[in-house]
């Protein structure tokens, strides 16, 4: 039984995230990662898919909007449909709803601004595998960067998503308290990051893999990659002790 | 040949952050009374080999599954002969 996991990181033209994301899988958490390519229509045995940050497309029409036509994404789509895990970050959450993956549209900053900084999250369900390894109402350091990310969607949708507990982060200050001050590009409700119906497909703006490395001081983006292994591990039932061992010796002594 | 002509804009309810600013230099410039400054895309392409009725379903289809989010967006287009 494997001991690892294996991420795919799609690579559009213009992506600008997936060397750190693999960099984050492959070095800092130890699994197996590859590179997937956006005219190959293969997600070569992936147990969890990642749409990485950047331009794809160059941002042309609207961010996301003709990397959802690319042979790639057909089978992310349809992987994400059977259940898989698929988590999209920054431009990776913009693809994800212009794939109609996820509910609702990531509009321009309101202050038009790119805004480029760490903010805090308040993780609002810690019951998904984005995020089991954290605690409910925790309080992660990660930081955003990105000109379109004021998440936007009709009442209709912001309730459903309420109801069901599928916001799953909320822009916060330090003390994890949901203020207007503490919301960088005018988000609906503060919503960093949403997840789908099924509890398989996330997106979120802010950037957990670059909060991965001692390097870097902060670490909180470990987390959600715990939790994204260990959740496939149980799910598949894979030796847990051997995950828990190699993720807590990448872990370090700093959480 | 035809030539489809397609505006695709901000929906009335979303809030145009680009409109406003635009909306303020007008301002400065000192024209006074504009308001509902609201920016757009324009976007045309010409279309061989089908009637007028194909051209329309299809600049139809394309807006509708490309050129404009229908979560944010709102589109209008014409056709002519060309």
């Amino acid at each position: 039984m494997a001991d690892r996991i294996k991420f795919g990181i799609v690579v559009f033209p213009g992506s600008n995230c997936d060397h750190d994301a693999y960099h984050a899988c492959k070095n800092i958490l130890h699994q197996d990662a590859e590179l997937l390519w956006h005219k190959d229509a293969d997600l070569k045995q992936a147990d969890v898919v990642i749409l990485p940050g950047g331009f794809s497309y160059g941002d042309y029409l609207r961010c996301g909007a003709i990397a959802r036509f690319s042979p790639i994404m057909q089978e992310v789509i349809r992987f994400a449909n059977d259940g898989g895990t698929v988590i999209g970050i920054c431009n990776g959450f913009q693809i994800l709803v212009e794939a109609r993956l996820l509910p609702g549209v990531l509009l321009r900053n309101a202050s038009l601004q790119f805004v480029c900084k760490y903010v805090h999250l308040r993780v609002e369900n810690a019951g998904t595998r984005f995020t089991n390894a954290c605690e409910p109402g925790e309080v992660l350091a990660i930081p955003i960067a990105h000109g379109e990310g004021n998440y936007f969607t009709d009442p209709e949708t912001l309730a459903l998503l309420e109801e069901n507990d599928r916001i799953i982060f909320r822009y916060c200050n330090e003390q994890g308290n949901v203020t207007e001050d503490a919301n960088p590009n005018g988000s609906l409700a503060n919503i960093a990051g949403v997840i789908n119906e099924q509890g398989n497909v996330l997106g979120m703006m802010p950037h957990p893999e670059r909060a991965v490395d001692p390097l870097l001081r902060h670490m909180d983006g470990r987390k959600m990659f715990q939790s994204m292994i260990e959740s496939f591990m149980s799910r598949e039932g894979h030796a847990l002790d051997v995950a828990g061992h190699s993720l807590s010796a990448a872990t370090g002594g700093r959480r | 040949m035809y030539l489809s002509k397609i505006r695709v804009t901000l929906r009335k309810s979303i809030l145009d952050p680009q409109g406003k600013a635009v909306e303020q230099a007008v301002s400065t410039l000192g024209i006074k009374g504009v308001s509902d400054v609201r920016i757009g895309k324009y976007v045309e392409f010409h279309m061989d080999g089908a009637t007028e009725a194909e051209a329309k379903q299809a600049t139809e289809e394309v807006c509708k599954k490309l050129l404009a989010n229908p979560v944010m967006e709102d589109y209008h287009f014409e056709i002519q002969k060309a």
